[in-house]
């Protein structure tokens, strides 16, 4: 085998490797890419029914009610964006830093009555939760930061979350 | 007067740094031999000052000074002396000042053990890392300083994230920063081989120690953060593709390929360019993983340390890094001159295509993981790329190198034929067959295919041994005799490429976990996975700095009790927070994993899996990187081997 022949072989090997990562990338994220989107963007920017998105907004002060789902504890809950509001229904346990009347993300679908079934919910491990996406998309709500961000969730364990309504949600003051 | 005292530390370990960032380099530039000679002694001095600073931040944390802003944020008076310590690094400050700590730990190592380095590569490497540790040690100063006094000082502190109080995240920076840092030794190989402009075996033999060190260290530092997500986040998973977890996954992906292509360049002196660009790549992406991350630009789920407002120093320094040494490397790689010629098919040609497809890899979680970001930028777009993207396109690209790493190491160097490789493996491929379809029964098809290919891997490995012992084909005796001779680093191999098997057989086990949340009453017994779970009772305890509610769950199956596990809630009083304490009882085949959620009227939420196979996730790292550190071992590699003295100083004139 010549030099040139096997320079050859070399070339396509990495060409085809990293064509093949190419089309895997492209596929993938075709398939799996989720978008973030707030409540009151899901009538124009929601995907297909059967595609999985993540919902983020704040959670609504006194939303928050716990039922059983065919004997699992699930949880439902309306998340806001201080223009719209959605509810959102959850089998499982909640993160240990889901509050209401702070930020929450979730993962999971529309359902056809126009509730939103969570398949996760996620908490940031800190306590002054508000990921960078969803601080942007409140804004372009009418929500500002100075209107006081969500309220510091020691305040929120001090007067036991759930019963009090400490402070609206300050999307809420907003819109 | 002590935290002045680490400030004045870490001052002069600068002041070192810009020394030994200048001098060593012009010495060795204008072949001063008084100037690089002064290498060593600079790395030591700045490897001095930095551990008395760090030591003075332990002393801080230890004895509550509150005056100290770090302290005062992270730690409290009641905290575990164990924690006190640990804290320490678990802050971004001391976290920073701890990065610059290892980095020059891994200057002053170059400085105490390449006495037989070329004299003017020695001075290069080191000054190369003098000039890395200059950048972020100027960050820490100026930045992100650690013993930063408040006034007034707060009575007590405001006490650390309690998942962070936790013997599994003590010990999972400093290892995991073992690992990043560690590549910055063959980074500053590779700049100063550019600089020199010729690489020969003697580099490759000089990297790959290095290379191994840090990618051991790596492996274990992953391993320990997954473990620790399993069993202190409570949420069964064990990776979630997150950004901080692809920033660590990265470097390890390239830093394997490094190892592999190091191997090529010593033996036989091909590939040259590339690997100093693969040394170069790994320590960019170890650099952007550590700090990207931290910036704020990427959003994570679980990074702790980070301060978006210190991102744009951290950007410049990062570019001004890779950049540089991108730049050297397009204006000197052509001095380095062709490589050797090998075919297709031959140990250099498996090796090449490991490093293709293991940067294919790396190059499709890159991408995953920078998507979001770009879309954002330029498509105003808020895309999240989670788990189910990243297992559509790793999982093609792996499966090759998993089908290939049992025939390589069978392969000649420089020209090989398939056929026979193929033919000595024929009983792995048997039991490999076996173990898929026995694992199809119960499983879906791509674990099944998973199983497969982890008893592929890991009987693959030990045919090589096998094969080098020619078992049953000589008299047992010989076979043992044999056995002894053989080299560390062929059992190193072995161990590496076995242990990769085991954490794929863990995965494959983990897909087919069983999972249920129930609501259950105190005297209540529910059934998952064909286990019986029955919750005997609920009671309070108290810990130093929390209170904790636990329940009390006895597992027995067909009537057989098999272990009694009590998952808590915390309640931590200084942070206010609550944490919820898996309890996982373990026999190596399966996991028994109960975590508490809350209570509701009297019935308690639990949430009850059984992970089939989920300890030989991490087993399998351990074992990888304990053939890592057996190839170390290994007397050719060793740093200081004092055989190979004096073949590398004869190469070094020029």
């Amino acid at each position: 085998m010549t030099r040139k022949n096997r320079r050859l072989i070399l070339v396509l090997g990495c060409v085809i490797g990293l064509g093949s990562a190419t089309v895997l990338v492209f596929q993938a994220f075709r398939a799996t890419g989720e978008l973030f989107i707030v409540p009151s963007k899901i009538a124009t920017n929601a995907p297909k029914a059967d595609r999985n998105f993540r919902l983020g907004g704040m959670v609504e002060s006194g939303s928050l009610q716990r039922f059983q789902d065919a004997n699992r504890p699930a949880v439902r809950f309306r998340v806001s964006d201080g223009v719209a509001s959605v509810s959102v229904e959850y089998v499982g346990i909640l993160p240990d830093l889901f509050r209401e009347g702070q930020g929450v993300v979730t993962l999971g679908k529309m359902r056809a009555d126009g509730s939103f079934a969570a398949q996760e919910v996620l908490a940031k491990h800190d306590e002054n939760y508000m990921p960078g996406d969803m601080a942007d998309e409140l804004k372009k709500t009418g929500w500002k930061p100075e209107q006081g961000a969500p309220p510091a969730a020691a305040l929120w364990n001090a007067a036991k979350a759930n019963t009090s309504s400490l402070q609206t949600p300050p999307g809420k003051v907003g819109g | 007067m002590i935290p002045e005292l680490g400030h004045f530390a870490l001052a002069l370990a600068i002041a070192f740094a810009v020394a030994q960032a200048i001098l060593p380099l012009w010495g060795a530039h204008r072949g001063n031999a008084r100037l690089m000679q002064a290498a060593p002694a600079l790395a030591l001095g700045q490897l001095i000052g930095l551990a008395a600073s760090f030591a003075c931040l332990v002393w801080v944390s230890v004895t509550d000074d509150f005056s100290v802003q770090n302290i005062a944020e992270n730690s409290h008076t009641l905290k575990p002396l164990l924690y006190k310590i640990t804290g320490a690094w678990g802050s971004h400050e001391g976290s920073i000042l701890f990065w610059c700590l290892i980095l020059s730990v891994c200057g002053g190592a170059v400085a105490l053990f390449g006495g037989p380095l070329p004299a003017s590569l020695r001075a290069r490497v080191i000054g190369i890392l003098g000039f890395t540790a200059f950048g972020f040690e100027l960050f820490t100063l100026i930045e992100s300083n650690p013993f930063a006094r408040i006034w007034p000082p707060p009575l007590d502190g405001r006490d650390m994230n309690p998942l962070l109080q936790d013997p599994g995240l003590a010990s999972h920076p400093p290892i995991l920063y073992l690992g990043y840092v560690g590549f910055a030794v063959p980074f500053a190989f590779a700049v100063a081989a550019l600089l020199e402009g010729r690489i020969d075996a003697a580099w490759g033999r000089w990297v790959r120690p290095w290379t191994l060190a840090a990618w051991c260290f790596l492996t274990s530092g992953i391993a320990l953060g997954s473990w620790w997500s399993y069993y202190v986040l409570g949420w069964g998973g064990y990776w979630f593709w997150d950004p901080v977890e692809n920033a660590s996954l990265l470097p390890w992906l390239t830093g394997t390929a490094l190892l592999h292509s190091a191997i090529v360049v010593e033996k036989r002196e091909a590939l040259k360019t590339w690997t100093v660009l693969l040394a170069i790549g790994t320590f960019a992406l170890s650099l952007s993983g550590t700090f990207l991350v931290r910036s704020g630009i990427l959003n994570s789920v679980h990074s702790f340390a980070n301060d978006p407002a210190r991102g744009v120093f951290i950007l410049g320094l990062l570019a001004l890094i890779i950049g540089g040494s991108l730049l050297i490397f397009a204006l000197r790689a052509p001095t380095l001159g062709s490589s050797g010629l090998f075919a297709p098919i031959s140990r250099e040609g498996a090796l090449v295509l490991n490093n293709i497809l293991l940067c294919s890899i790396a190059a499709v979680v890159l991408t995953g993981t920078l998507y979001p970001l770009f879309a954002d930028l330029l498509m105003s777009m808020k895309i999240s790329v989670g788990p189910p993207f990243f297992q559509a396109t790793v999982l093609p690209l792996a499966a090759p190198v998993f089908g290939a790493m049992a025939v390589a190491p069978m392969l000649s160097w420089k020209r090989a034929t398939l056929g026979p490789a193929l033919v000595r493996l024929w009983w792995v491929a048997l039991v490999a067959l076996a173990a898929g379809l026995f694992a199809s029964l119960g499983m879906k098809a791509v674990p099944a295919l998973a199983m497969g290919a982890a008893a592929w891997m890991i009987f693959g490995a030990l045919a090589e041994i096998i094969e080098r012992v020619r078992l049953f084909r000589v008299p047992l005796g010989n076979s043992v005799a044999r056995l002894f001779a053989l080299k560390l680093s062929t059992f190193g191999t072995t161990l590496g490429h076995a242990g990769l098997g085991v954490t794929v057989a863990g995965l494959a086990g983990m897909s087919m976990t069983v999972e249920q949340v129930v609501l259950v009453r105190p005297g209540e017994t529910v059934q998952v996975a064909g286990y019986d779970w029955h919750l005997a009772g609920m009671h309070d305890a108290k810990g130093s700095n929390y209170n904790a509610r636990v329940a009390t769950i006895e597992v027995s199956r067909d009537g057989a009790p098999i272990v009694t596990l009590s998952p808590e809630r915390r309640a931590f009083t200084t942070q206010t927070m609550t944490t919820t304490e898996a309890k996982i009882s373990t026999n190596f085949v399966r996991d028994l994993y109960a975590v508490l959620g809350e209570e509701r009227d009297g019935a308690a939420v639990l949430r009850l899996h059984m992970n089939p196979l989920a300890p030989w996730i991490w087993l399998g790292a351990l074992i990888m990187a304990m053939g890592g550190f057996c190839s170390l071992a290994d007397r050719r590699l060793r740093i200081a081997a004092p055989t190979r003295a004096a073949a590398p100083t004869a190469l070094s004139r020029t």
